[in-house]
C-alpha cells in the first residue's frame, strides 16, 4: 500500500477530525442504532399481534376447542405466570439502576445490578419453559388450533428476545468485570438497557392480551 | 487533541482475497454488493429466458408445469430479493458515505454482516434446486398454496426459500439501521439535511421503509414456516386460520418494498440528470418532500394488490393508490425541467437515465390505470400486471442501475467505460425491453393470465408471445456489450481522473478510487453542490446555485 510510510493526521482544524471522534455530542451512534433496531422489532411484533387479533376476531369461540378433548381451552393463569411477570418488571428497574450506577461511575452498583438483571432473565426463561411443559401435558401445543399457535408463537418469540437480551446482559457483565465501562464510556450499557426495557414492555402487552383480555363465546 | 498519528502496523502478507473477505471498508463492501447482485441478476435472467422460451409457442416444449412454476418463482425471487434490493443497497453503501463526506458508515462490521448474509441466502436458494425442487408458489408465496398440505410431495424448497428471504430481510434491516445512523450522525460539517444530495435523501427514506416494512414480512414468513413445519394454523382456513391474513401481512411489506426497489434508483438519476444537463436539479425541496410523501403514502396502498379478494375496503385503497401518483408526478416535473434548456451531454449515463424517465412514466401510467377498481377486476393477474411491474422495475430500476453503474464506475475503479459499447448496450436493452414488455399490455387486455406455462393455439396470443420472447433474448444479448465493456475497461480502460463528469457532489472531490479513509480534505459545503461551488469559485454563488443555505 502507498500509505505505509505516511502518518495519517487529523488536526483540529480538519473537518475530518470532528467526524472521527464524533465531537458534536447528541445521541450516540450506538444508542441511535439500537433505537432504530427496536423500531424494527416493534414492527415485527406488530405483524404477530395483527395475526393474533385477526385470528381471534374470526374465531367463533376464544379460546378455541381443544382438538384432543373437544372441550374449550381454559383461560387459566398458571402458577408461575404472575411471579415471572413480576420479576421481569422488577428486572427493568434493576437494569436501570445499573445504568444510573455506571453513569455516576459506580462500577460496584453497576455490576451488582446487571448481575441481578441477568439472573432474573435466566429465571424468567426457566419459568416460561416450565409453563410450556405444563401446558403441553394438557394438550395445549403449537399445533392445537389457532389458540395454541398464536399463544406459543407470541410467547415463544418474546422468549427468544429475552434469550437474546440475556446474552447481551452476559456480554455486559463480562465486559464490566473486565473494567471496560466507565462514566464516559458505556454506550453498550445504555443500548442494552433500552433493549431490555423493550422486551419488558412487550411482555406487559402480551400478558394483558393473553391473560387479562376476556375470551368470547 | 492536537494531532493523532496512526502508524501502520508492521506489513504482513495478506492475500487480496483475505483482504476483501475480511474488509469493513464501505467501498469494498459496496463493490461486493454489486458483484453479488449482478451474479444473481444473470441467474435470474437465465430463468426468465426459460420462461420466455416456454411461452414462445403454444404447447409445452421445454419444461413441465412444475418446473415452469419454479422458473418464474425463482426468477422473481432472485431479481427482487437478491438483485434489485441489494444492488441499490450496494450503490448506497459505496456512494452515501462519500456524498456526505464521511470516512465510513457508522457500523462497519455490521455492514460486513449485512453483505455476507446475501450470498448465504443465495446459496440456500440455489441448493433448493438440488433438494427436490425449489419454491414454486410464486414470489408472493400465498398461503395456503405455499403451505405444506397441498404441496406435501415437494421437498424443502419452500422452507429454504422462507429462511433465505428472512436472511435477506435481516440483512436489509441491519443495513437500514446503518444508513440511518450514518446519515444522521456522520455528515461532514456544513452538510445540513437540506444540502444532502438527492441520492442520500432517497436512501434515507428507503431505509425508513425497510426499517418499518421488512420486519413485517419476516413475521409473515415465520408464521408460514410455523404453519408448514410445526403444525401451526395461522393461514389455513381448515384449521381456523385466515388465508387473506397472509396476503395482508405480505403486502403490508411488499407494497412499501416496491418503493424500496425504486427510490434509490430515482436518487441515482437525480444525480445524473443535473450533471449531464449542466443545471441544478429543478425543485430540490419539492423532490425531497415528494420522496417523503411516497414513503408515507406507501404504507396505505398495500391492499390494491388484493382488490379481487373482496376482503378489503376498495374505495380507500383505490383513492390512496391514485394519490401516490401525485408525488411521483412531481418528480417527473423535477426531472423534465432539469433537462429543459440544459446543455445536454448524451453520454451513456444520461441515456440510461432518460430510459428510466420514459419507461418509468409508462409504468406509472399503466399502474394508475389498474388502480381503478373496475379496471383492476378485469386486469387482475393478467399479463397487464406483468407488463406494469416490469415497466417500473426493469424500465425504471434496472435502467437506473445501469445509469448509476456507468456514472460511478470511473469513481469505483479509476477507469472510464467505453462509450460506444455503453451506447450499444443501451440501444439493445431499450429495444429488447420494449419488445418484451409492451406486447404484454395487449396480452393482458386479451385476457392472458400470468403464471401459465401453456396456452391454446386458438387463443390469439401466439404472435405477441413470440415477439416478447424475441425481445427477451435481445435483452440477454445486451448484457454481452456490458460484460465486454467492464472487462476491457478493467484491463485497459482510459484513466478517469478524480472528476471525469464535472460532478456536483462530494464523491468527485476525492481520488478515483478513493483512499480507504475517503477524504484528505473536504471542500467547504455551502449548498447541495459543493464540488460545483469549489470548481467555479465565488462566482457560482448567487448566480447558478439553486438552494441557498437552509436553517
Amino acid at each position: 500500500m502507498a500509505g505505509d510510510s505516511r502518518a495519517l493526521t487529523t488536526a483540529d482544524h480538519s473537518p475530518v477530525a470532528g467526524l472521527a471522534h464524533d465531537a458534536r455530542g447528541g445521541i450516540s451512534n450506538v444508542v441511535l442504532g439500537m433505537l432504530l433496531f427496536i423500531t424494527s422489532e416493534v414492527m415485527f411484533f406488530g405483524g404477530l399481534f395483527a395475526a393474533y387479533f385477526n385470528v381471534r376476531a374470526n374465531a367463533p369461540l376464544w379460546p378455541t376447542i381443544n382438538p384432543e378433548t373437544q372441550h374449550q381451552f381454559h383461560l387459566e393463569m398458571l402458577p408461575l405466570v404472575l411471579p415471572a411477570t413480576f420479576i421481569l418488571i422488577l428486572s427493568s428497574f434493576t437494569c436501570q439502576l445499573a445504568v444510573w450506577g455506571i453513569r455516576r461511575g459506580d462500577r460496584t452498583a453497576f455490576l451488582r445490578n446487571i448481575s441481578v438483571t441477568f439472573l432474573i432473565g435466566i429465571a424468567f426463561l426457566i419459568m416460561q419453559g416450565t409453563d410450556y411443559v405444563i401446558l403441553g401435558s394438557e394438550g395445549m401445543t403449537l399445533s392445537a388450533g389457532t389458540y395454541g399457535t398464536t399463544y406459543f408463537t407470541l410467547t415463544g418469540f418474546h422468549g427468544a428476545h429475552v434469550f437474546g437480551g440475556v446474552i447481551m446482559l452476559g456480554v455486559l457483565l463480562y465486559r464490566g468485570l473486565a473494567g471496560q465501562f466507565s462514566a464516559r464510556h458505556h454506550d453498550a450499557v445504555e443500548a442494552v438497557s433500552l433493549y431490555w426495557h423493550f422486551v419488558d414492555v412487550v411482555w406487559i402487552l402480551l400478558f394483558s392480551l393473553l391473560y387479562l383480555l376476556p375470551g368470547k363465546g | 487533541m492536537a494531532t493523532t498519528a496512526l502508524h501502520p502496523a508492521a506489513p504482513a502478507y495478506r492475500s487480496t482475497l483475505y483482504d476483501w473477505v475480511t474488509t469493513t471498508d464501505h467501498k469494498k463492501i459496496g463493490i461486493m454488493y454489486l458483484i453479488n447482485s449482478f451474479l444473481f441478476f444473470f441467474l435470474g435472467g437465465l430463468l426468465a429466458l426459460g420462461v420466455r422460451a416456454e411461452l414462445a409457442r403454444p404447447g409445452l416444449q421445454f419444461v413441465t408445469d412444475q418446473t415452469y412454476n419454479e422458473l418464474f418463482t425463482m426468477h422473481a425471487t432472485f431479481m427482487i430479493f437478491l438483485f434489485i434490493i441489494p444492488i441499490l443497497a450496494g450503490f448506497g453503501n459505496y456512494i452515501v458515505p462519500l456524498q456526505i463526506g464521511a470516512p465510513d458508515v457508522a457500523f462497519p462490521r455490521i455492514n460486513a454482516l449485512s453483505l455476507w448474509m446475501l450470498p448465504l441466502a443465495g446459496i440456500l436458494l440455489i441448493l433448493s434446486f438440488f433438494t427436490g425442487g425449489s419454491a414454486a408458489a410464486g414470489w408472493t408465496s400465498y398461503a395456503p398454496l405455499s403451505e405444506d398440505r397441498p404441496l406435501a410431495a415437494i421437498g424443502p424448497g419452500q422452507d429454504l426459500w422462507i429462511v433465505a428471504v428472512v436472511f435477506i430481510g435481516t440483512s436489509s434491516i441491519l443495513g437500514a439501521v446503518n444508513f440511518l445512523v450514518t446519515i444522521f450522525k456522520l455528515r461532514a460539517p456544513g452538510m445540513t439535511l437540506f444540502r444532502m444530495p438527492i441520492m442520500v435523501w432517497t436512501v434515507l427514506v428507503t431505509s425508513i421503509l425497510v426499517l418499518l416494512a421488512t420486519p413485517v414480512i419476516t413475521s409473515a414468513l415465520i408464521m408460514l414456516f410455523i404453519d408448514r413445519n410445526l403444525g401451526g394454523s395461522f393461514f389455513d382456513p381448515k384449521f381456523g386460520g385466515d388465508a387473506i391474513l397472509y396476503q395482508n401481512i405480505f403486502w403490508f411489506y411488499s407494497h412499501p418494498a416496491v418503493y424500496i426497489m425504486v427510490l434509490p434508483a430515482m436518487g441515482m438519476i437525480s444525480e445524473i440528470l443535473p450533471v449531464f444537463s449542466r443545471k441544478p436539479l429543478f425543485g430540490y425541496k419539492a423532490f425531497v418532500f415528494a420522496t417523503a410523501g411516497i414513503g408515507a403514502l406507501g404504507f396505505s396502498v398495500w391492499a390494491h394488490h388484493m382488490f379481487t379478494t373482496g376482503a378489503v375496503y376498495l374505495p380507500f385503497f383505490s383513492l390512496m393508490t391514485f394519490l401516490i401518483a401525485v408525488p411521483t408526478g412531481v418528480k417527473m416535473f423535477n426531472w423534465i425541467f432539469t433537462l429543459w434548456r440544459g446543455k445536454l451531454r448524451l453520454s451513456t449515463p444520461l441515456l440510461f437515465a432518460l430510459g428510466f424517465l420514459s419507461m418509468f412514466l409508462i409504468g406509472g401510467i399503466n399502474g394508475a390505470i389498474s388502480a381503478a377498481v373496475p379496471v383492476d377486476f378485469a386486469l387482475h393477474d393478467t399479463y397487464w400486471v406483468v407488463s406494469h411491474l416490469h415497466y417500473v422495475l426493469f424500465g425504471g430500476s434496472v435502467f437506473g442501475v445501469m445509469a448509476g453503474l456507468h456514472y460511478w464506475f470511473p469513481k469505483m475503479t479509476g477507469r472510464m467505460l467505453n462509450e460506444t459499447l455503453g451506447k450499444t448496450q443501451f440501444v439493445l436493452m431499450f429495444i429488447g425491453f420494449n419488445m418484451t414488455f409492451f406486447p404484454m399490455h395487449q396480452l393482458g387486455l386479451m385476457g392472458m393470465p400470468r403464471r401459465i406455462a401453456d396456452y391454446a393455439e386458438t387463443a390469439g396470443w401466439n404472435d405477441l408471445n413470440l415477439v416478447a420472447t424475441i425481445g427477451g433474448f435481445l435483452i440477454a444479448t445486451s448484457m454481452i456489450p456490458l460484460l465486454w465493456n467492464v472487462f476491457l475497461s478493467l484491463r485497459s480502460g482510459k484513466p478517469a481522473g478524480d472528476d471525469p463528469w464535472e460532478g456536483n457532489t462530494l464523491e468527485w472531490a476525492t481520488s478515483s478510487p478513493p483512499p480507504p479513509y475517503n477524504f484528505d480534505h473536504l471542500p467547504e459545503i455551502r449548498s447541495e453542490r459543493p464540488v460545483f461551488d469549489a470548481r467555479w469559485g465565488p462566482k457560482a454563488h448567487g448566480t447558478a446555485t439553486a438552494a441557498p443555505a437552509e436553517h
